[in-house]
């Protein structure tokens, strides 16, 4: 299991230096260490996180979003009008709600159908393992500076450490 | 209703007041005819147009404003943008930036898919903004109280909001030439 310190600091390393989202109880252990570092400024919506990075980008800033996958639909229309068409990235830290089946009835549809919807709307995508994590950075900056859209890095339960261990 | 018709100003009208007022500030405009009337009455580097993802010009210029607080960011809104995305306007109360100012033109409706009524006839969004945090709000109905307010706004904290009551002309703008690759490049060029 990944530490989130060391989360954070993989993010932080890379250049990461806004940092917004909603929150989800996979990404709990993540936002908390991001409030202790005094990095993290919260949103009521995520179409409004992804706003408020693309602003942030573009006054100098390599932004992170986090979020469940639900609110991929809540931003999905911010994510392809805006970010996708004036090419302003953001780094999305993705939470994987419903995979596998396993989880409250509202997470199963998007759950299922997540790594499709992400390559429908060519977000490039790569889910954190552990054994990759060094590799699943580096390809998370690189794609995000090649290719200047959002890019998504999926967070799975018990990947990183969460609040209640 | 032609502007000489009725007793308000037109959006083009408040827009060229404040974009007098205004010099090298970031300025984020939502999608639809104020971007477009924007552009055609001053094109300025400074001016971050938006074609889509209506709702959120104040979360972008949010963003703008937390990365960048010695610089003054306006918003240029309507109320139809205002209304899909209210709930920014929680966000700016609560993280109170004072380096924020938030006009929203309020014409009624939704002018460019053909003048559809909204319901800010019934809701003041510049209560809703008061009531979430916002440190100074304004509704104003005629150029002269316009310029006056925006003046003072300028010179204060915010987080500010202008609501300027306007009616529903829209100029014969067309659609924003330059590119939105462009338009972020030289957005980011230019609040460097």
């Amino acid at each position: 299991m990944i530490e989130s310190d060391a989360f954070v600091q993989a993010l932080q390393d890379m250049g990461g230096d806004f940092f917004t989202g909603v929150p989800d109880s996979i990404l709990g252990g993540i936002i908390a260490e991001l409030m202790v570092r005094r990095l993290y400024t919260p949103a009521v919506r995520e179409d409004e996180a992804v706003g408020m990075a693309a602003g942030a980008y573009m006054a100098g800033k390599i932004p992170a979003v986090l979020m469940q996958n639900s609110g991929l639909g809540t931003s999905l229309n911010t994510l392809i009008s805006l970010n996708m068409i004036y090419r302003q990235p953001c780094i999305l830290i993705v939470s994987w709600r419903g995979q596998g089946g396993k989880d409250a009835p509202e997470h199963l549809v998007m759950g299922e159908v997540m790594p499709q919807f992400l390559d429908t709307m060519k977000i490039p995508h790569r889910t954190l393992t552990e054994k990759t994590a060094v590799e699943d950075f580096k390809w998370v900056a690189e794609t995000f500076m090649k290719q200047r859209i959002p890019v998504a890095l999926v967070i799975t339960k018990g990947v990183v450490k969460g609040l209640h261990p | 209703m032609r502007p000489e018709e009725g007793t308000l100003i037109s959006r083009a009208q408040a827009l060229a007041a404040l974009l007098e007022l205004l010099t090298d500030q970031p300025v984020i405009i939502c999608n639809g005819f104020p971007s477009r009337e924007a552009h055609k009455i001053a094109d300025r580097p400074t001016h971050f147009y938006m074609i889509g993802s209506m709702g959120n010009a104040p979360a972008i210029a949010l963003g703008v404003a937390l990365a960048k607080p010695n610089k003054q960011v306006i918003t240029f809104d309507g109320d139809g943008n205002v209304l899909m995305g209210m709930g920014t306007l929680a966000t700016v109360g609560a993280l109170k930036p004072k380096n924020f100012i938030h006009v929203v033109f309020d014409n009624e409706v939704y002018g460019t898919t053909g003048n559809q009524p909204t319901i800010s006839n019934v809701v003041p969004l510049e209560k809703v903004a008061k009531a979430a945090g916002y440190v100074n709000v304004e509704r104003v109905l005629d150029r002269e109280d316009l310029v006056y307010e925006f003046k003072d706004m300028l010179k204060k904290d915010g987080p500010s909001m202008l609501l300027i009551k306007v009616n529903e002309f829209a100029e014969d703008a067309g659609r924003v030439l330059h590119e939105p690759p462009d338009i972020t490049k030289r957005f980011m060029k230019a609040i460097e």
